[in-house]
């Protein structure tokens, strides 16, 4: 995040964080996609059940996912549902996403930040890349200290 | 005792930096209050009614001398002379300044303890049994099982932001020490076919709505139990109720969906996520289970001697339980001196506790969910010095599991969410049944006071219980019957129209002596209940 | 009359506005009228006070006495640690908060 203003705008979402290019196409909701064949972009309220995209999960380029509130932790299993069926586009948290929440979303498989208030990237490269070891299996591709103890 | 590895270490030497960050950020104005809150709280930190509080994980409620003897130095440099050991194994600090408490938590990390997870709406403290290891009735010590549960609850990418609190108990044996069925995940190890295995039990839980977890699984393996875990935490997370804070339990889902419904879906999940190696392999249990080994008890026979000191006699008979090791007794530290504060114990108490670990116990302690303190290995030959030194310390008070060995919460005294003062009550049940042998005759009682409906201080789990309330302004117990945490697990009732403070110590007095008069042969007082009913009791209080 | 409270943002303590700033002391609190929310939004935003808040309280002749029980033993300390309180050396200083 080499700029404030580019996560300042929702939708813009952080380059440093994408892993790969940003959707242009406007994210419909749920209930717009089910009923169209040529979406590629959908928002999921965090109500939402992501397991509702997986029979057309290949289609999709870019999933959105909205955090109303940062206590409102339903868009992590959100996240984890989709990666674990294997989606591999663009996994978007949108919303109340605040900084010491980004690593803990990283894990659970977003890829791209569009936070309604700016992040410090100082404060945000900090939080990334504090902790060297974390202690479970995620969506990430972190090893699970059990796994470098025993190999 | 677990011992971290360069990663544990590592973990919790970050998290000290990760705070340090968050409380400068506050300090700053970077963070606002609403902010901070949840962080914060998620390194136990609490903005209480006179200060900061910091509660410091006492993980399933094991530490060694060392851990303690930190705890001590903190009470004594960074708080005012003591700690408070709490009903969930853990230990607070009252008077923390914000300031202060990134370099608490660097002292703690030295010794392998920190405060991660011990607020917040994530999964808390794993609890266990106080006589882990020491109890002749258990399959398995449970603590490895805690700790690996312990390590994949720790930062727990998809749990750290759940619809509320989640509070986890293992236990290995028929009997339950830990209440285990009154949390939100109840683990007890069984052994089929040779191998040990979780009979999983959820949903249970206290506060306003108290419940008994119904059972889940009856048998999950030990290298699938994570994986289950997460299956039920996600189910939980994804449909827990978010729009009513105090529905937002595990135990109000479970008892919308019905057991059957969560279940089936928890299988449903647990069949999607088992198949990405979440799972450690055993030898991870088996590392951990290696570093719980028995200590080198010797195999002497040392006979329990009581030398002619009738307050000693009391003492052995009261607060110290069969070990699994011949020779060896458990004792039960009472933090309930009569007229006391349940559960705090000063600096020099709590270096006195740790010295006695050292010499006497193979370097433990354990918390107990009553708040007392355990030294789990004591040679039968040593209880009496352990006994001189716990009496000159004001810590040798023969009232274990007594009527005035009462579990409070800290109430109105310290706790901004409490409606009545919890301490000042127990002290006047302690003072007025602590003497001329009169919990001695009473016999097996749990009382358990909760300043609020909160239930930290586990009112529906107390043969007798007492909850205070606010009635305009004025505190007012009511007063329960008929509650057990224990393997017999019930919920108390409420007798009826509440009382003042001292109201209800006369209630206590004549619930306890119509108890009395008629218990039948070996009837505890809540044996006696179960048979009679509530109406007798309510008569002598109210008729 | 209404008075102001809160806890020191860096030290915790408990904290009452007294009209030009903040005092451990209830006795030195002043009637903040129907000015406490102002006052409260700017300290809180100025880092002077954390969550600030309203309470009722009756002025007497030794200052004001919150009305709730709870404010009075935030005002005083903990009922069971006399010697923990703002007045230690006052053994009858618990009869105020019951």
């Amino acid at each position: 995040m080499a700029d404030r203003d580019a996560t300042d705008v929702a939708g813009d979402p952080s380059p440093a964080l994408r892993q790969d290019a940003a959707g242009e196409q406007p994210a419909v909701t749920l209930e717009a996609f089910l009923s169209q064949d040529d979406a590629h972009a959908v928002r999921l309220e965090a109500g939402d059940d992501a397991r509702a995209l997986l029979p057309r999960l290949a289609q999709l380029k870019l999933v959105e996912i909205s955090f109303p509130s940062f206590r409102d932790g339903r868009g992590y299993s959100a996240a984890r549902i989709l990666r674990e069926a294997g989606f591999m586009g663009e996994l978007r948290a949108q919303g109340d996403v605040l900084v010491d929440q980004v690593p803990h979303m990283i894990r659970c498989g977003f890829n791209s930040f569009a936070p309604e208030a700016a992040i410090d990237p100082e404060v945000l490269k900090r939080s990334v890349e504090r902790y060297a070891a974390v202690y479970q299996r995620g969506a990430d591709a972190a090893e699970p200290v059990w796994r470098r103890r025993h190999g | 005792m677990y011992r971290y590895d360069q990663y544990d270490q590592a973990i919790v030497d970050a998290r000290v930096e990760e705070f340090r960050d968050q409380v400068a950020r506050r300090l700053s104005g970077a963070l606002t209050e609403d902010q901070f809150k949840p962080l914060r709280l998620m390194n136990g930190l609490y903005l209480q009614l006179h200060a900061y509080m910091l509660r410091v994980a006492v993980p399933y409620g094991t530490l060694d001398s060392r851990q303690m003897r930190m705890l001590g130095h903190i009470a004594r440099t960074y708080d005012r002379g003591y700690g408070h050991f709490t009903t969930r194994q853990n230990i607070q600090f009252n008077w923390i300044k914000l300031e202060d408490a990134p370099e608490i938590l660097a002292e703690l990390a030295t010794v392998e303890m920190h405060a991660i997870q011990t607020s917040g709406n994530c999964i808390r403290n794993i609890s266990s049994d106080q006589f882990a290891g020491a109890a002749a009735d258990e399959v398995t010590d449970p603590r490895p099982w805690a700790e690996l549960i312990r390590q994949w609850s720790t930062f727990h990418p998809e749990f750290t932001y759940l619809p509320r609190k989640f509070k986890i108990a293992v236990i290995a044996s028929d009997t339950d020490r830990a209440a285990m069925r009154l949390h939100d995940i109840g683990i007890q190890l069984v052994k089929r076919d040779g191998r040990i295995g979780a009979r999983v039990f959820a949903g249970g839980g206290m506060g306003r709505t108290p419940m008994i977890a119904p059972e889940i699984a009856e048998f999950v393996p030990a290298e699938e139990l994570l994986s289950f875990l997460e299956a039920c935490l996600r189910v939980y997370n994804r449909h827990g109720r978010r729009d009513n804070i105090y529905k937002a339990r595990i135990k109000i889902l479970i008892h919308d969906l019905g057991a059957d419904e969560y279940r089936r879906q928890v299988e449903e999940e647990h069949v999607a996520v088992k198949a990405l190696g979440l799972d450690p392999p055993l030898a991870e249990l088996d590392r951990i289970a290696a570093m719980f080994g028995d200590p080198p008890f010797e195999s002497v026979e040392s006979p329990l001697v009581p030398n002619g000191d009738a307050a000693f006699a009391a003492w052995l008979d009261q607060n110290t339980s069969a070990h699994k090791h011949p020779g060896y007794r458990v004792v039960t530290i009472s933090l309930k001196p009569i007229g006391g504060i349940p559960g705090d114990a000063s600096a020099d108490q709590i270096d006195l506790m740790a010295d006695l670990a050292e010499r006497y116990s193979f370097d433990e302690l354990r918390v107990t969910h009553a708040q007392n303190i355990v030294l789990p290995h004591v040679a039968a030959r040593d209880l009496f010095a352990v006994w001189s030194a716990l009496r000159d310390a004001g810590l040798a008070e023969a009232n274990l599991d007594l009527i005035s060995d009462i579990i409070a919460c800290p109430g109105l005294d310290y706790c901004s969410l409490a409606n009545a003062r919890s301490i000042p009550l127990a002290q006047k049940i302690a003072t007025r049944f602590g003497a001329n042998g009169r919990q001695q005759e009473l016999g097996e009682l749990k009382l358990k006071i909760s300043g609020c409906i909160n239930a930290c201080g586990h009112h529906h789990a107390g043969h007798i219980g007492v909850l205070g309330v606010d009635r305009k302004g004025v505190e007012n117990f009511q007063l329960l019957l008929g509650g057990s945490g224990a393997e017999d697990v019930s919920l108390a009732r409420i007798t009826g129209p509440g009382f003042s403070e001292d109201g209800v110590v006369d209630a206590i007095e004549k619930v306890t002596d119509l108890y009395l008069a008629r218990r039948e042969d070996g009837e505890r007082f809540l044996d006696t209940y179960r048979r009679l009913g509530m109406e007798p009791f309510k008569e002598v209080i109210y008729g | 009359m209404k008075l102001l409270t809160g806890n020191d943002l860096v030290s915790g303590d408990v904290v009452w506005w007294t009209g030009s700033g903040w005092s451990r002391h209830v006795a030195e609190a002043t009637d903040v009228g129907d000015g406490g929310e102002a006052i409260a939004r700017a300290e809180e935003g100025a880092r002077r006070v954390n969550v600030p808040y309203l309470v009722d309280a009756v002025a007497t002749a030794d200052g004001p006495r919150p009305a709730h029980i709870k404010d009075r033993i935030r005002a005083l300390g903990p009922t069971v640690r006399p010697d923990l309180t703002l007045k230690p050396a006052d053994p009858a200083a618990g009869s105020w908060v019951i």
